[in-house]
């Protein structure tokens, strides 16, 4: 059985069906349990586990990072949520420094399995402070999973592999399309793979690559430029770290060109690695040069928000730059 | 709570009968090992350090009586978070002086597979948790371990280690203050040795002591003579005990002193104070528990001079073994990143080994 579930709502869903079916799992964070998150992320879930697996904790993101990290070395699941993924920084040191590194510094001996779930991403009208998307902060960091699902059903499968996978996972929820859109979920828990790309449009002439939110603005860029013969193949990345290489350079060489969308800013952001790892790995087949359609290089603005952000007409115009090249 | 320290054994050796924790003459002697191996590990191992041989080491002398009092108050199935300064913790749990050079030497047979730097030990079926150099990050860490102890409706109690300097870290605060909020088995060891570095204590807090602060989160402080192994074990069980029964985590200040650098790359007669360190040598947690044990007619010369024989004799052993072993393989260097290898390491891995077809 399924039913149509928006992205948060997916992610809820992806929680319970797990929890029920597995005591080890603990939430924690701020406003988690009573008021369900302040994106509704955990609704109802402190009334059906109780207060021990759903934890409000007291406002500290070292803590409740840290107190995940010792959790799960005591062999319960984790799974955190830092309220805005621009609050982390307090416990930026436990991420990189701790769970990041404690199966390698431990020889294998120590390996704490928390999935960290942050919202991410502007487009709210949220400033400076609910907007960013940092990504590239934990690609960068060796032994760090990083997911970004785009839809309900990749929400609910991807987050559910990722409290599943033995490795910690950042898993960044696109809070602009939280409620943007529903689709079919599937009742019963299953998986979408970790480190697996999808095509999420077909098309001859570039490679149009995307994540997140992202992935909505790359799509409607695609269907415009088919409107004016260009076919536009959009991959949705799903996993940045371990990134699905293969089905990325198999687009690349098919269509010789390729623009990337994010909404980070541009220098040193995912985008760099997806061009570098072209030219390094598909350089005879370019036709062109690689596009990055990103935010700028500037703190994340209030008033030019929709300037700042990757739109259609941004990403319509690297397409045609790259085809027409 | 207040600056009262907690003292069991005096200086001379005579013990406050009250106070006199009840311990067998075996265990007694197990406390006297303990220690006195942990300072001859360190000894060796600040010599091999200058001689060249360890690339880095650092001493725990003087300070011993702190976490061995306290780890002696611990059940196996209890979890020790360490802090850099504490070893003995673990070899009182039966890691070996061998296992411990392995890691030194960052060899083949190392646990940790020659992952981190000397005296960075990891010993997971011994329930000492990984030693990371980020100071207090294993607070916060050791709280969580504690809630799932709970949460798992053990009688378990997780204990964290740390330094005086490392109390001024958010992490410090973050862990206190959850632990008291979820009244978990958590005990807090500070191994108050008056310096960060060369940084004294009167430059990291205007607090009248370390245990004091323990009020403002809600949960018990002591402050305890940290050369006195009887007075440090006298509170962790109190506090273990506590723990055990539901009611809250400690805050334990043991008072003492780091007699040797920093680590081997400082060097403290640039800021320590001669007479100080004079003053503390004459406290020396070893030779007081010698004392007490003279004047309760346990002491056996016989056999403390057999134990400093038979220990040296291992670690001489264990330094030849440890230098006898290879580096760790080269594969190993993208192992443990994740459960498994991901393609891009096994082509990271795969170029290093076409540039260093020498290295096994
Ligand atoms: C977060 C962090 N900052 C700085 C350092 C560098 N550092 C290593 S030990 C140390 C002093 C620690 O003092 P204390 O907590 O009193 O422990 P002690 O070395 O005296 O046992 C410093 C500053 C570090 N390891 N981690
Ligand atoms: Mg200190």
């Amino acid at each position: 059985m399924s039913r149509e579930l928006t992205v948060v709502q997916a992610v809820t869903d992806a929680l319970r069906t797990e929890m029920r079916g597995d005591d080890s799992i603990i939430l924690l964070g701020e406003d988690v349990g009573l008021n369900g998150g302040v994106f509704r992320a955990t609704d109802g879930l402190q009334k059906e586990f109780g207060e021990a697996r759903v934890i409000d904790t007291p406002l500290a993101e070292a803590g409740i990072i840290g107190t995940a990290i010792g959790m799960s070395l005591y062999g319960l699941k984790a799974v955190p949520e830092i309220q805005f993924l621009d609050f982390i920084y307090p416990a930026f040191d436990q991420i990189v420094n701790e769970l990041a590194k404690f199966r390698y510094r431990s020889g294998g001996q120590y390996a704490p399995n928390v999935t960290i779930r942050a919202p991410y991403g502007g487009g709210i009208k949220g400033g400076h402070y609910h907007s960013q998307s940092t990504e590239a902060y934990f690609a960068h960091t060796a032994g760090l999973k990083v997911v970004v699902p785009s839809n309900p059903y990749d929400t609910k499968g991807l987050l559910i592999a990722s409290i599943r996978d033995p490795d910690p996972v950042m898993f960044l929820e696109p809070k602009r399309i939280y409620r943007a859109m529903k689709g079919e979920v599937p009742e019963e828990a299953y998986t979408v793979p970790i480190g697996k790309a999808a095509v999420a449009k077909e098309g001859d002439d570039v490679t149009v690559v995307a994540y997140g939110s992202m992935l909505h603005v790359a799509l409607q860029a695609a269907m415009k430029a088919e409107e004016q013969g260009v076919s536009a193949e959009v991959l949705d990345l799903r996993t940045l770290v371990p990134l699905d290489e293969d089905t990325f350079l198999q687009s690349v060489k098919k269509t010789g060109r390729l623009v990337v969308v994010h909404e980070a800013q541009r220098t040193a952001g995912f985008g760099a690695e997806l061009v570098a790892l072209a030219a390094e790995k598909a350089i005879e087949h370019i036709e062109a040069p690689m596009l990055r359609v990103t935010g700028l290089d500037t703190p994340f603005p209030y008033a030019l928000e929709n300037q700042y952000l990757p739109d259609v007409p941004r990403v319509l115009d690297a397409i045609q730059r790259t085809v027409s090249y | 709570m207040s600056g009262k320290l907690l003292q069991v054994v005096r200086e001379d050796g005579q013990v406050e009968k009250a106070l006199e924790p009840r311990l067998s003459d075996a265990q007694l002697k197990e406390l006297y090992k303990h220690m006195l191996q942990v300072r001859l590990v360190d000894e060796r191992g600040m010599l091999l350090q200058r001689q060249g041989r360890l690339g880095f080491y650092i001493s725990a002398e003087g300070q011993e009586a702190v976490h061995v009092g306290a780890g002696y108050a611990l059940e196996p199935e209890d979890w020790y978070y360490p802090h850099y300064r504490d070893p003995g913790v673990g070899m009182m749990r039966g890691v070996t002086i061998q296992e411990m050079f392995h890691q030194l030497y960052g060899n083949r047979a190392d646990a940790t597979h020659g992952k981190q730097m000397p005296n960075h030990y990891s010993w997971k079926d011994r329930n000492v948790v990984s030693v990371s150099s980020p100071l207090s990050t294993q607070i916060p860490q050791a709280v969580g371990t504690a809630y799932a102890m709970k949460y798992r409706g053990q009688r378990h109690v997780a204990m964290a280690s740390f330094g005086d300097g490392s109390t001024s870290e958010g992490d410090f605060h973050v862990g206190l203050n959850f632990a008291a909020v979820w009244k978990l088995p958590c005990i807090f060891l500070c191994n108050n040795n008056q310096w960060a570095i060369s940084v004294p204590l009167s430059k990291q807090t205007a607090s009248e002591s370390i245990a004091i602060k323990a009020l403002a989160y809600g949960m018990e402080g002591v402050r305890v003579d940290g050369n006195d192994v009887l007075a440090v074990y006298r509170a962790s069980k109190e506090a273990v005990d506590r723990a055990r029964r539901g009611e809250g985590p400690t805050l334990i200040e043991a008072v003492t002193y780091r007699m040797s650098s920093h680590s081997s790359s400082d060097d403290a007669t640039r800021y320590t104070p001669k007479e100080e360190l004079e003053a503390w040598k004459r406290k020396d947690p070893i030779l007081r528990f010698e004392r007490y044990l003279r004047n309760k007619g346990v002491w056996d010369q016989a056999w403390a001079d057999q134990l400093r024989e038979q220990t040296n004799a291992q670690v001489a052993q264990a330094i030849q073994l440890a230098e006898s072993q290879p580096k760790p393989k080269l594969g190993s260097i993208v192992d443990d990143v994740f459960a498994e290898r991901t393609p891009q390491l096994e082509e990271q891995l795969a170029d290093l080994q076409r540039t260093h077809p020498e290295v096994e």
